[in-house]
């Protein structure tokens, strides 16, 4: 197996999540659109990590699998948070600083 | 080698196109499911690359911890099932035009930079060799990554608090 298929792959999910934050509205397709991105990290890390043959590849995606699932936890308290206080799960709602 | 790259492209595929329905489809619980084929087509590309242990927390954590935290999130927050208006907002063609442009460099520079490097695999990773790396050379970042998850649940329940 080539490195760079594996490499490519995750580029093109990194691109799409990239694609996701941007245009989705809902606060939680955007926080989906992120994991897309971490995931798409993960795929790297463990490529490299094989093609080194050490294991600091999958100890550092074990790291980045722990840090998504603590962003997932704080972000949705944060989604909810914003949808009891403006009733609206839109970002565009979202506009309270602007002066 | 032939059949390891027929399993690889059979799940890059589900994965490409799975992430495209996470990022277009109109409803958001397909979404939350299209992450899920995803997330299981990169714990079988782990798989493929002989890192079993990853490859099952993968599955644990992510399918079955985070979907389902975002499928609350989906219930909590009221989430439109069939939505009239679009979920997405007016940046669709900017936002194309950033994500093809960025896959497009990353992808010169990956081709540019490692050609055709193979992975020589002899042998899946053993969880004892992972296992002991985290707990011998990794383990202050271990013990880290421990208080941020304390302190993102402290953090979570404080946030989500009615009072």
């Amino acid at each position: 197996m080539l490195l760079n298929q594996f490499l490519l792959l995750g580029a093109v999910l990194f691109g799409t999540g990239v694609y996701g934050v941007l245009t989705r509205r809902h606060t939680v397709l955007v926080l989906m659109s992120i994991e897309l991105m971490l995931a798409a990290v993960n795929i790297n890390l463990v490529a490299f990590g094989a093609f080194s043959g050490s294991v600091a590849g999958q100890v550092f995606a074990l790291f980045v699998l722990t840090i998504a699932a603590a962003e997932v936890g704080v972000g949705l308290a944060i989604v909810l948070l914003i949808f009891r206080n403006l009733h609206s799960s839109d970002l565009d709602d979202v506009d309270v600083l602007k002066g | 080698m032939i059949a390891q790259n027929v399993v690889f492209g059979v799940l890059a595929a589900a994965m490409v196109l799975s992430a495209i329905g996470v990022v277009t489809t109109k409803n958001v619980v397909h979404a939350a499911l299209y992450l899920v084929v995803v997330l299981a087509g990169g714990a079988g590309q782990f798989l493929l690359l002989g890192q079993e242990f990853v490859a099952w927390v993968q599955v644990l954590v992510y399918i079955g911890a985070v979907i389902v935290l975002f499928l609350f999130g989906i219930m909590l927050t009221r989430a439109p099932m069939q939505p009239k208006e679009s979920l997405d907002n007016d940046l669709k063609w900017p936002g194309l035009v950033v994500a093809v442009a960025l896959v497009g460099i990353l992808g010169a520079l990956l081709v540019d930079a490692f050609e055709d490097t193979e992975i020589e695999l002899e042998a899946p990773t053993r969880t004892i060799e992972v296992t002991d790396a985290v707990f011998r050379t990794y383990i202050i970042p271990f013990e880290v990554v421990g208080i941020l998850l304390l302190a993102a649940l402290i953090g979570a329940v404080v946030l989500a608090r009615k009072d």
